[in-house]
Formats: structure tokens, sequence, C-alpha cells
């Protein structure tokens, strides 16, 4: 049996890797490149922007208008070429960066925001700039691994959650989705409709998402839990919610991909190796230190330890005097924040849209497999190994495939170790 | 308001190729998840299998139809082996994981540029139905009172209602069999299968194929209908409504697929024929809901309803609640 699961296992893989690279265009919605041109303050208009496919195709163009914006819609998520006219530039005016060529990633469905930051032209061109003809390979792979280790954060968010709700309560929460994207959504009304500065809108989506969590469960779940619902009941439950959460959000939301008033585009500041906006390092920074905190609480805390006793044996902990309802009632009013930071960073990351949250959760329940389901640090874990891996990837299969590769080694390492990298074996059935 | 065509379209879903291609995928599902006790959240995969199966072989290949349909159904079972080998020693949970995984990674082969010679990308693929429409005996339409069928329409409802009674039939005789006693066995208790000496692995492969060819018709009959295969058809929700047909309909029953699929989409066109209506003529004012928001309207009743069946009766209509699998292992 086993020797016949490796070998479809070897099958499964080659048929991912082999996959033929003949690329044609196919009108899909959704995806596009979009970006705002301002010099000073001031919008440009009149530049022209040509966006074609790494193999050179040209995709279409586009040119600025009054207030500065441009946007081409590609056929797929893929990786593009963006080309700015420096020629179409009003005079005096340059690219500060002296990068008007970039290559970019598009996610599926979202528009991606493409900054060219202008300023007064230098007076030597070509002193400071960087070579011509794209970046090196080593650049490559530098980019990708920094982009996997931001990815593998903000699904390891959502994962915490996730892992702790399954490991207190047994539940496989598909609507966990929604939770992140209930983040995002909370986060765009009182950042752009309230006008609320990004910062402080963050912090009270994530307080709204752990409220949403917490009234959740309060109402919903913990009612389920007293009339002694089946787990598998309660996981096909949750899939009804998804669907009932996802479309209130495209009922209140609407289908477009919007994004929050400010740092939609911001500058890359030059590491060496990477240019990283800076927004993108301080959610990094915010994102290991909340999983840090909350990592440490779990093993130090009573809290934490009483979270611990219910995951491994709900009835023992009971019975010794732990309140398992409050326990479980924390840890959704916990995952509920957890997941609405990381909507909040998916958001900043690729703009707001009321499918984010179902288009990740594959990913996340990837992340918390492989680490072990039920294990708080097997889902970080397997949530950078996820990031880097679907990142990565795109080093040898087409971008728009890079989710296949997560799942395919979601799939693998089940076949191989079913418990996960740190799960227990009597997890498995 | 215009009553008749509300209700004539309404009343048409009750019979029409949406609603068979439907019941059969949820009859393919009920041998998993009703009889079996399997959670396969790929279900989509397989009709998208079938589905594609035929439409490559036919538009990109141009070979005959009846290989594509040969293709397509070979496909399911390949897919079944491919998604049962690994995953049918798992424990519940984790097979719903992998099954929605794999049914995803199926749906963004389809979808990928890279592959797009052969599946036409996120377009799909068309005119594959050419030999299937030169069957057809009908020359005109059917009108009655509001309710009208065209003759491509009347062709795929008798083909379509000719499987629905195939697959049912197959299903009847197999779960009264010793063979669908073991099923249901194994739904009941796995361990106490295994002891009597049933290799209950091999009879859980067996089920999943069974269950992912009868669900393949359904795959045959969407693309045939619609003269087209479009990739995000066979995305995950399509797997959620699934479900919802035969939990309403009553798992482990065998007419309870066909029943639920009727009163899904019965519902769900009228709610969907509605409310446009309602606010084109005025009755719910724009700034609660526009024609675009209608739409979302009826998938919040699915998850509505689906949750609803689930907490007061998981059995839906005709089920026993004592042949539901639901509580976690």
């Amino acid at each position: 049996m086993r020797r016949a699961v490796i070998i479809f296992t070897a099958v499964l893989g080659f048929l991912f890797t082999s996959l033929g690279l003949g690329a044609t265009s196919a009108l899909a919605e959704g995806e596009s490149l979009q970006g705002t041109l301002i010099n000073a303050g001031q919008p440009v208009a009149g530049v022209v922007i040509k966006v074609a496919e790494e193999s050179g195709t040209p995709v279409g163009e586009a040119t600025s208008d009054a207030q500065g914006k441009w946007s081409v819609s590609v056929p797929a998520a893929g990786t593009y070429k963006v080309d700015l006219d420096a020629a179409t530039l009003p005079q005096g005016v340059a690219v500060t960066t002296g990068r008007t060529s970039l290559t970019l990633s598009v996610f599926e469905g979202a528009a991606r925001n493409v900054l060219f930051p202008l300023g007064a032209a230098a007076g030597s061109p070509g002193a400071d700039q960087p070579a011509e003809g794209g970046t090196s390979q080593l650049e490559r792979v530098a980019d990708l691994v920094y982009t996997g280790i931001h990815f593998g954060l903000i699904i390891a968010l959502a994962a915490l959650g996730l892992s702790l709700i399954f490991g207190t309560m047994g539940l496989t929460n598909f609507a966990h989705g929604e939770l992140i994207t209930f983040g995002a959504v909370a986060c765009f009304f009182i950042n752009v409709t309230a006008s609320v500065p990004l910062e402080i809108a963050a912090v009270l989506a994530v307080a709204l998402g752990g409220l949403f969590g917490y009234f959740q469960d309060r109402f919903f779940w913990g009612w389920l839990r007293n009339r002694r619902t089946g787990l598998i009941g309660m996981m096909i439950i949750s899939i009804g919610l998804a669907l009932i959460l996802r479309y209130l959000f495209l009922y209140v939301f609407r289908g477009d991909t919007r994004q929050f008033a400010q740092y939609v585009a911001q500058p890359g500041m030059d590491l060496g190796l990477i240019s990283v906006a800076p927004k993108n390092l301080v959610m990094d920074g915010i994102a290991i230190i909340v999983l840090i905190v909350v990592s440490l609480a779990l093993v130090k805390t009573r809290l934490g330890k009483a979270t611990r006793a219910v995951s491994t044996n709900p009835s023992l902990a009971a019975a010794s005097g732990i309140s398992v309802d409050s326990v479980i009632r924390l840890v959704w009013t916990i995952g509920g924040a957890l997941a609405a930071l990381s909507g909040v960073m998916l958001a900043i990351f690729q703009g707001v849209n009321y499918q984010m949250g179902f288009q990740i959760l594959l990913l996340v329940f990837a992340a918390v497999t492989l680490g072990g389901l039920g294990t708080a640090f097997g889902a970080l874990l397997g949530s950078l190994v996820i990031g880097l891996a679907t990142q990565l990837s795109t080093l040898w299969i087409p971008t728009e495939l890079k989710n296949v590769g997560a799942l395919a080694v979601l799939i693998v390492i089940i076949l191989v170790r079913p418990q996960g990298i740190l799960g227990r074996r009597e997890r498995i059935g | 308001m215009n009553w008749d065509i509300i209700f004539g379209v309404s009343l048409e879903s009750l019979i029409n190729g949406t609603m068979i291609a439907y019941a059969l995928a949820a009859i393919g599902l009920n041998v998993h998840f009703g009889y079996t006790g399997l959670l396969n959240f790929g279900q989509s995969a397989f009709l998208g299998v079938a589905a594609y199966g035929l439409a490559m072989m036919v538009s990109t290949f141009g070979l005959p139809f009846w290989i594509g349909i040969a293709v397509g159904l070979l496909g399911a079972v390949v897919l079944a082996l491919l998604l049962g080998i690994p995953t049918l020693r798992l424990r519940a949970d984790y097979l719903a994981i992998v099954t929605i995984a794999a049914a995803e990674i199926v749906r963004l082969l389809f979808r990928s540029v890279s592959l797009s010679e052969w599946t036409g990308g996120s377009d799909g693929l068309q005119q594959f139905s050419d030999d299937f429409y030169a069957m057809n005996p009908y020359s005109g339409s059917l009108e009655f009172w509001s309710i009208s069928f065209d003759e491509r329409e009347l062709w795929v409802m008798t083909v379509g209602w000719a499987l629905v009674a195939i697959a049912l039939t197959i299903v009847f005789l197999a779960m009264r069999s010793p063979w669908g006693r073991v099923i249901k066995a194994i739904r009941e208790d796995e361990d106490a299968v295994r002891s009597l000496g049933k290799n209950v692995v091999s009879y859980k492969m067996q089920s999943l194929i069974l269950g992912g060819v009868l669900g393949s018709l359904g795959g045959f009959i969407i693309a045939l209908k619609n003269a087209a295969v479009q990739p995000d058809t066979y995305g995950t929700e399509f797997t959620f409504y699934m479900y919802t047909i035969v939990i309403l309909g009553g798992a482990a029953r065998v007419f309870g697929p066909v029943v639920g699929s009727m009163i899904f989409w019965f519902l769900l066109t009228f709610v969907n024929a509605l409310l446009p209506t309602l606010i084109s003529q005025g009755y719910i004012p724009t700034w609660l809901m526009d024609a675009n928001q209608a739409g979302a309207v009826g998938y919040i009743l699915v998850g509505l309803g689906l949750v609803l069946l689930l907490i007061f009766r998981p059995q839906g209509i005709f089920g026993d609640k004592k042949e539901v699998m639901l509580d976690g292992r």
C-alpha cells in the first residue's frame, strides 16, 4: 500500500512539474495592473504605460488620465512586465528610481498597483541607475524569498487562530476565510468611508475582528455545542456560514477590488538585493511580534496552559476545573482578531475584495495541516513553508500555478506524514 | 408584476437540464457522503474532469463524440483512484481538506494559461456538442402556458432524465445488495467492519469510484446543455451546493438528491426571478438593494438554508436521522 501511495505521489508530482509552457492569452475578468502617476503632488497625464507578458507578448497599453490614473487589464494571474514610456513624460520629469521597466506578479482576481515614483529629472542621467536588462537571478530569488516570508506571515496569523479553534473544539472552520475578509472590509469602511487614518483603522478593525469572533462563539458555536451538534455537522454548518458571510460582504461591499486610502503605493527602499516598501517591513514586524506574543502566552500564562489542556483533552480539562467554554470563547476572540489583522495585511498587499479570505483559505488549511492540525507552532512553521513554497515554485512553474504547487505540497505531506510536521500520531484516524 | 414569467421559469427549473445535472452530481455525492460516510468535498472535480474529458477530446483533438464520453468516464475513475489512494485512510476532516484541495488543483489547471492550448484557459472550450445535437429527434419546441423548452433543451432533458433513472436504479440495486450493506456498515462503524475481515479501504475506493462516475454524468449534462465548458463552473461552491441538495433531500435516500435538487432549483430560481422584478417595479427601494445585489441574496439564502437544515433537520425531507453521518470520530 505504502509503495503504491509513493508511486502515485510521484505521478502527481510529475504531472504538476512537467506542465507545458505554451502561453496564449485568454481574457478573464478581474485581474489588472493599475497605478497613479503623481509628480510633486500633481497628477501627470498623457503618459503611456505598456504591459507585456514575461515572454514579451504585448498585453495592452494605457495612457494616464487627468487624475494621473491608468489601468491595464491582463488576461490572467501571472507575471507581467510593465514599461513606462519615458519619452511621454513631461519635460524635466523622470522616474526617480531610474526603473522605467518593472516585472510584477498579479494575483488571481486582484488589481495590482504599480508605482512609478516621479520627480525632477536628475542632471546627470545614468550616474546612479541600476543596470538595464532586468534583475539578476539572485535578486529574483531574494525577492521571492522575501515575498514568501511576508505572505507566510499573513497566512500564519490566520492559521494560528484556525489551528487553536480546531485544537480546542475540534471544528474544521471553513468560515475562517470570512474572518479574514471581515478584518479587511471593516478596515476599509473605517479607513475610506469614515476617513480615519489607516493605522487607527487597522487597530479598530482588529478589535472588531476579535469582537466578531467572540460573538460568533457566544451566540452561534457555543449554542451549537450545547445542542451537542456533531463535529461533521458543525463543519458543514461552517460552510453554510461561510457562504452567508461571503455573499453578505458582496452585498455590502460589491464585487470590485478596492484600495485603502493611504499607503496604496509606497516607493521601495533599496536593501541591497531587494527593494521593499517600508509598509511591508512594518507589517512584518507587527506580525512577528504578535505571533511571538501569542505563542509565548500559550506557553507561559495560565490561560495559555488551560488552552493547551483543553486541546489535549477537553473532559479531563473540565474535570480539573478549567472552564472549557470560556477557553474556547477566548480562543475565538483571539482567532478573530488575528484573522482580522491578517486580512488588513493582505488588503494592504493586494486590495480589498469580498472573496479574498475564501481565496486564501485553502492555503491557510494547507499551512495548518502541514504543521499538524491543532498544534500552534506547527501552524507557524507550516505557514512559512507554504509561503515560501508558493513563491519559490514560480522559479520553475508559471506564476498562475503557484497555488497548485502549495496544494500539491499539502497532499504530498499528508501522504508521507499524515500528522503533519509537528503533529502527534494519535490525531490521525 | 409578471407572475406568469416568474412562476414559469421556476417551474421550468423543476425539470430542466441544470436541475438534472445537479441531481446527478448529488446522486454521486450521496453514495459518498450519505451511504459511505466519506466527506468528499471534491465532487466538483469529478464533473469537471468528465466535462473537460469530453470537450478536449472532441474540440481540441477532433476525436469522435463517444470517445470523448469514454475518456470523460475514464477520467472520473482515474481521479477517484488518485484521490482515494492517498486519502481514504485519513480521518474525516483530513479527507475533507485534501479533497477540496485536489478539486481546486483541478480547477486551477483547467484555468491556467500554460495549458490553454488544450483547455482553452479561463475561456474554456466550445464546439464539442454538434454530434450530440445531431442525434436530436425533436424538431420543434414545447410550449405550455409560460413554460417553454426549445428542441435542444428537450433533447438534453430526455437524455438527462434517462441518466437519472439509470443512476437511481444502480444506487437502489447496489445499496440493497450485500455490497451496499457493507458500505453502510462502514459509515456506522469502520472498525467493526474491519474486524469482520472486510477490506475497508477497498470498499471505500469502490464507493468513491461509483459515486464519482455517477456524478460525472452530471458533468456531461452540464457541458452539453451549455455547449461549452468553463473552468470556474467547477469551483468549490458547486460542491457546497451539492451538499445542500443532498442534505435537503435526505442523505442515504435513493430519491433524496433528485427531490433535493428540484426544491433547491425551484426556490433559487424563484428568488432570482422575483427580486429583480420587485426592484424594477419599485417594491424594493434601490438604496436597499439593486439588481447586482439581488444576485448575492440567492447565495445568502442557500447558505442560510444549509445552516438551518443542519441545525434543525439534519435528516432533510426524507432522511432518517439514524442514517446521517454527522458525528465526529
